[in-house]
């Protein structure tokens, strides 16, 4: 995502390009009270092999991206722009049977709370079973020993018996584990994990985190993380996209993200977050203020409510133009300072924390 | 399993024992002397002690309960009727007949009502819903929706003649309802019975066309059901393999409650075709203040009802793997 930039070209077909290529995506829910523009004109790139962690707070637009990429929204009240690429295939316009035989088997995906988004009424094996053989064609018996390879490849003890079990009889950690088993069993190339570890305690969170990444080495799958963790990124991403009001406020690596973070966003999901070598007393900050109305966004940058450099950037500026990402790629932000100014800005933060 | 069923089965006992044991208490509240109707015009209060005693109405309230409680399971003599081997009712004051061979003939009748009108409300009830699901807010959806409307509203002694009228009388579709026994020749039991059936269920049809389709509308919107379409399941089978299981919880606990109203309209459905079923029994029995009879009936009724609703929670448990286990 660093290095490849792609000229947009309409068609069905492309050139080489990263493995997974989301451009201009924007996502519009019609609702009782108006239009939700819970995601607009976002792009990234995911390349093989690779991590990208997408975080962002509360309503940011991240579920509502990755359904996206894998066509779970409600065509009815939804209105989606733009175009997602998984390698030559065009996913927003695939027909439905397309996405139906792309869904679990090279695209799979990981809900966050394992409880609710497992079927309360079919054994873990049958759930893991019955993907493998949608898209396998593999009989009964296959997919039940598929099934019993992937509990054990996922870590879970007796997997024999255990493929026998119905989801209320795991532990929560162990639904996860199950429900990744279920996202794994086709290897498939990209795997959205959506908040996988928010409902477990750390020590198991550790060891999911864990597990993926060694899936990750051995299948070279390349997987969206999506967290509100910014220390999940640090330890397991390779690339990181910070969302704003259903927008990218910056993108980069992690080193380049986490040690040099360019937009004031960013800067205070850093400095809301609890360092471990930080003294106890030293005080956390949170961003100020709330996030912004997805139904009437403000005018302008959709941070500049909540940002304490506005008028740095020049009289107005903020209030009524919308920054975009740059540049093209690389490390970029959407913001108007310039960088020597954010330089400034953060080499006074560390120095005297407010 | 097993223990679930003994634990169902023990606890519908004691709720039979409770049952049967305020309805003799209520009874004897009634200030009326059914001793008195055996009595004659002219009745001398010697006559009235004598009948009493034969009745074995001199007794204590808790010791003729216990009497009737025993003549269940091992029979009892009675001075005035004779014996009465078990399982022993007693005998009905107003016709003198066992209470237990009266119930026994006509609760078939009734039983093939409700049975009957279940499997209609059920298959007819879950299926319009489950196609009004299906085609959410489409003109399908909107005439099942209407159509539950109007049948909600629907009273079974105004529809009942109305459909007699239209379909026995002047079309002759069907034949004049009355029982035949199914042992005997099912085709004309079925036919006799089907426009009770459709009468019956019809004001509960619509309520079950109406709760599928909000439970399904529902179930389709949860995090299963998302992870289902994840996985590539087709949206077919994610809406008949997976989400009509969550919907038919509520809808079979809701129909375990509805089975006593369904009882009660049987007795309704009965009297409006003339059908001789326990409702018939029962409406005499209280006419007559038939404490044996009437307390026959009340505990058949409800022994009926707690056996369905064992067999529901065994449904429940047969699609709900959580509930197998607590
Ligand atoms: N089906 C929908 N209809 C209307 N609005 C929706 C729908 N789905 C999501 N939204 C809105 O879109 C916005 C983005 O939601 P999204 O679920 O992507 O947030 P998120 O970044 O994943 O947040 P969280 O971290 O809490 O999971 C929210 O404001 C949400 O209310
Ligand atoms: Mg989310």
């Amino acid at each position: 995502m660093t290095t490849v930039s792609w000229s947009g070209e309409q068609g069905t077909s492309r050139g080489p390009g990263p493995f997974l290529s989301v451009r201009d995506l924007s996502v519009e829910f019609s609702t009782e009270d108006g239009v939700v523009h819970a995601v607009d004109g976002l792009s990234f790139d995911v390349e093989k092999g690779t991590t990208l962690g997408i975080v962002g707070e509360s309503g940011s637009g991240k579920s509502v991206t990755n359904l996206a990429i894998l066509g779970l929204h409600d065509p009815a009240h939804t209105k989606i722009a733009g175009e997602i690429w998984l390698e030559d295939q065009e996913l927003l316009s695939a027909g439905r049977g397309t996405m139906e035989r792309l869904r679990g088997d090279r695209v799979a995906m990981i809900f966050q709370d394992p409880l609710t988004s497992l079927s309360p009424f079919h054994t873990i094996g049958r759930q893991i079973g019955e993907v493998y053989r949608k898209h396998k064609g593999a009989s009964k018996k296959e997919a039940r020993e598929r099934a019993v390879e992937m509990l054990d490849r996922v870590g879970i003890p007796q997997p024999k018996t255990r493929v026998d079990h119905y989801p209320h009889e795991f532990s929560g950690g162990m639904r996860q584990r199950a429900m990744i088993a279920m996202a794994l069993v086709c290897d498939p190339d990209l795997l959205i994990a959506d908040e996988p570890t928010t409902a477990l305690d750390v020590t198991v969170q550790a060891q999911i985190l864990d597990l993926l990444k060694d899936l990750q080495q051995q299948f070279g799958t390349a997987i969206i993380l999506i967290t509100h963790d910014l220390g999940v990124v640090a330890n397991t991403a390779d690339n990181v996209l910070v969302m704003y009001a259903g927008r990218a406020a910056e993108r980069g690596t992690v080193r380049e993200v986490l040690r040099e973070p360019r937009h004031p966003y960013t800067w205070g999901l850093l400095s809301s977050m609890p360092r471990l070598n930080a003294a106890v007393d030293e005080p956390l900050h949170p961003v100020r203020g709330t996030p912004p109305s997805l139904l009437t966004p403000p005018p302008g940058c959709p941070f500049h409510p909540r940002c304490d450099y506005p008028q740095l950037a020049g009289p107005e500026l903020c209030f009524h133009q919308r920054p975009d990402i740059s540049p093209e790629s690389g490390h970029g932000d959407a913001c108007y300072l310039t960088l020597q100014q954010k330089k400034d800005i953060r080499t006074a933060q560390i120095e005297e924390p407010a | 399993m097993t223990g679930f069923l003994v634990r169902r089965i023990l606890g519908a006992l004691v709720i039979l024992l409770i049952i049967s044991a305020v309805t003799f208490y209520l009874f004897y509240a009634i200030p009326r002397d059914p001793a008195r109707a055996f009595c004659g015009k002219i009745c001398r209060p010697e006559t009235l002690t004598l009948i009493r005693h034969n009745l074995g109405m001199d007794e204590p309230l808790f010791v003729q309960y216990w009497h009737w409680l025993v003549g269940i399971f091992a029979g009892r003599d009675f001075v005035q009727f004779g014996a009465c081997p078990a399982p022993c009712l007693g005998y009905s004051f107003a016709t003198q007949e066992p209470v237990f061979g009266a119930i026994v003939d006509r609760f078939p009748v009734t039983l093939s009502l409700t049975i009957g009108a279940s499997a209609v409300i059920l298959s007819f009830g879950i299926l319009t819903g489950m196609l009004a699901a299906w085609k959410v807010g489409q003109p399908l959806d909107k005439i099942a929706s209407a159509s539950s409307v109007v049948g909600a509203s629907l009273q079974i002694y105004f529809v009942g003649p109305l459909l007699a009228f239209y379909l026995v009388d002047t079309a002759g579709l069907l034949p004049r309802p009355s029982y035949v026994a199914f042992t005997e020749d099912p085709l004309g039991w079925f036919t006799h019975l089907l426009l009770p059936w459709v009468v019956l269920s019809i004001i509960f049809t619509a309520n079950y066309t109406r709760m599928t389709r909000s439970q399904m509308v529902e179930q389709l919107a949860e995090d299963y059901v998302r992870t289902a379409r994840a996985k590539g399941m087709s949206s077919r089978s994610v809406f008949f393999r997976f989400a009509w299981r969550g919907a038919m919880i509520p809808i079979i606990t809701i129909f375990g409650v509805d089975l006593a109203t369904l009882l009660g309209g049987a007795i309704i459905t009965e009297q409006t075709f003339s059908l001789h079923g326990i409702g018939e029994l029962a409406v005499r029995a209280v006419q007559n203040t038939d404490l044996p009879m009437l307390l026959g009936v009340t505990i058949v009724g409800a022994a009926a009802i707690v056996v369905l609703n064992i067999v529901v929670d065994v449904l429940y448990a047969v699609i709900d793997p959580r509930v197998r286990i607590g």
